[in-house]
């Protein structure tokens, strides 16, 4: 296929009802967000903001801080299990890791909530054990249902998403690098980290992003695990909306939100223009 | 991280699966523990604290949940029907997107490629709230169509973004060899180019369908109260403090999600995993 531009017109025109549906029904109510976020009793103006910042400093700075530390976890757990996967010499362990580690992939994020609900609890299943074990005693026993709960939700949830990517990257590696590398005697510690990571940076980061994003958008795990304060931003807009109808600081509470997913997605394209250029 | 040192073939194997087992055995409790904790309470009649096991075990809830005046049978209807009608549209507008991103040269690529990650990029709630205004004066609201249309824009990153990486992993010069011996472009795409990319449709189809069902904020603005689905009565019966009820309808929608993740990897090869996002 040339460079033709009746080619770009005829690839513009496939993708073109796609965008329209995006563009008709996100970006429109998007930008109506936006608007609705500058949009006080008098015309337009910062009140919004100002009251978003007055009542919800703490729980912006605990969504952006638990959504990074949940995605640190998340890259972590996905390098060492998909390294695992590509250089662990024992078949029957690698096998077993392959079988265990996807189950929560596709299980919805309201499952999720409602899973460790019960799991976490004072009175779950988690605590019954460890009591039953001798290893705590009643009394010790606490609830896990707060920022922890909301941490090892998404991590439950996402880690086999971004492993799965990771290790389908890994594994459509060249071998023979690793094989010159492990025939010098390079540890595979080390060569986990100089010769793989490095060449599935790109799909891991967006494997990342997208779990960036998608944690930053989840109503229903801190509805359901944490909505005490500090809670996430959305459990707020939901707040706003439901209870005052408060549409003005909901949306600027949205807008905030958006500047946080934009960043990452921004470092993201930033990273891949370099490399293609 | 304590495996990936964990085989040395100097020393006896067997010793290694001492830190072998114990990796393993934490990771299974972490990912069974909390599914073996919802199935408990599935079959659980009477359960209190501090008792670590349900006092009296039966199946009430399970008649409950589907007796003929139950809400989840027309839950169930709903969110199927809407799944399946959301697969279909978001797959036809996504594979001619996607073969056009991975095929042809089109201007601005990168940004048509995370217009389609905006849906996924800003919290939904404000936005739901705006579709749900846009669509009352349409007529919108509260039908399958308009729940179905929610859907599909919530899932077209998935749909478009795999179909794009499907395409882009065949062979070009298959095509080429077809075109060469006198193929149209449309049969070369309807006789090499589709068939190769079946299975990677196939599994963004299925991730569509999955979406759908796990879609929870839109539902509820734009669905409920005509058009209840699962989630939306997971969320009422566990915030109603009914757990038999939400582990019940849980466990209904965890059957899918499990079975897809069990065949996953037979649609998503690792070639076309290789290029998602490029």
């Amino acid at each position: 296929m040339s460079n033709t531009a009746p080619n770009r017109i005829l690839g513009l025109l496939l993708v073109l009802p796609a965008l329209a549906v995006i563009v008709l029904l996100f970006v429109v109510p998007l930008a109506s967000s936006v608007i609705g976020a500058f949009e006080t009793g008098d015309g337009f103006g910062l009140d919004n903001f100002a009251k978003a910042f007055e009542l919800y400093t703490s729980d912006i700075i605990f969504t952006v801080v638990i959504v990074s530390i949940s995605t640190v976890l998340i890259g972590l757990l996905s390098v060492a299990i998909g390294g695992y996967l590509v250089l662990g010499e024992n078949p029957r362990a690698v096998a077993i890791l392959r079988w265990l580690y996807r189950w929560p992939l596709f299980i919805p994020f309201i499952v999720v909530g409602q899973i460790l609900r019960t799991f976490l609890a004072k009175n779950g299943l988690m605590n019954n054990i460890l009591i039953e074990a001798g290893l705590i005693t009643p009394l010790q026993a606490v609830s896990f249902l707060d920022w922890r709960g909301i941490v090892i939700a998404f991590v439950w949830k996402q880690t086999p998403f971004v492993a799965l990517l990771v290790s389908g990257a890994m594994s459509a590696l060249d071998r023979s690098t690793i094989e010159a590398a492990r025939n010098l005697g390079s540890s595979r510690l080390r060569i986990l980290f100089e010769i793989i990571v490095p060449q599935v940076a790109t799909t891991m980061m967006v494997g990342l992003v997208l779990s960036f994003v998608t944690m930053m958008s989840v109503l229903s795990v801190p509805l359901m695990i944490n909505a005490q304060s500090p809670t996430m931003i959305t459990a707020d807009i939901a707040f706003r909306i439901n209870a005052y109808g408060d549409y003005g600081v909901a949306n600027a509470l949205g807008l905030i939100s958006l500047v946080a997913s934009g960043c990452v997605g921004w470092f993201y394209l930033r990273q891949t223009m370099k490399e293609r250029a | 991280m304590t495996t990936t040192a964990a085989t040395r073939p100097t020393f006896s194997v067997d010793l290694w699966w001492i830190p072998r087992a114990i990796v393993l055995g934490l990771l299974a409790f972490a990912i069974f523990g909390p599914l073996a904790n919802l199935v408990l309470w599935t079959v659980t009649e009477r359960w209190y604290f501090p008792h670590a096991l349900p006092l009296e075990y039966g199946v009430s809830y399970w008649g409950r949940v589907f007796s003929p005046r139950g809400t989840a049978m027309e839950s169930l209807t709903n969110s199927v029907v809407v799944a399946f009608l959301t697969v279909a549209l978001a797959m036809a507008l996504a594979v001619p997107a996607g073969y056009a991103l991975a095929r042809l040269k089109l201007p601005w690529r990168a940004l048509i490629m995370l217009a389609f990650l905006i849906p996924q990029a800003f919290p939904n709630l404000p936005v739901y709230v705006n579709i749900a205004r846009l669509f009352y004066q349409f007529g919108l609201n509260g039908t399958v169509a308009g729940v179905v249309l929610v859907h599909v824009t919530h899932g077209l990153v998935y749909a478009v973004w795999i179909a794009t990486a499907a395409f882009s992993a065949i062979d070009r010069e298959l095509e080429d060899a077809a075109r060469s011996i006198g193929a149209s472009p449309l049969r070369t795409f309807r006789d090499v180019t589709l068939p190769l990319a079946a299975p990677g449709l196939l599994a963004s189809a299925i991730f569509v369908f999955l979406e759908s069902l796990d879609e929870f904020t839109g539902s509820y603005f734009v669905g409920a109260p005509d058009v209840n689905t699962m989630p939306l009565l997971l969320y009422t019966a566990s915030s109603g403090g009914n757990y038999q009820i939400a582990s019940i309808t849980a466990v209904l929608l965890l059957i899918p999600s499990v079975g897809f993740m069990l065949v996953v990897e037979r649609f998503l090869k690792s070639d076309v995993l290789s290029k998602v996002g490029h």
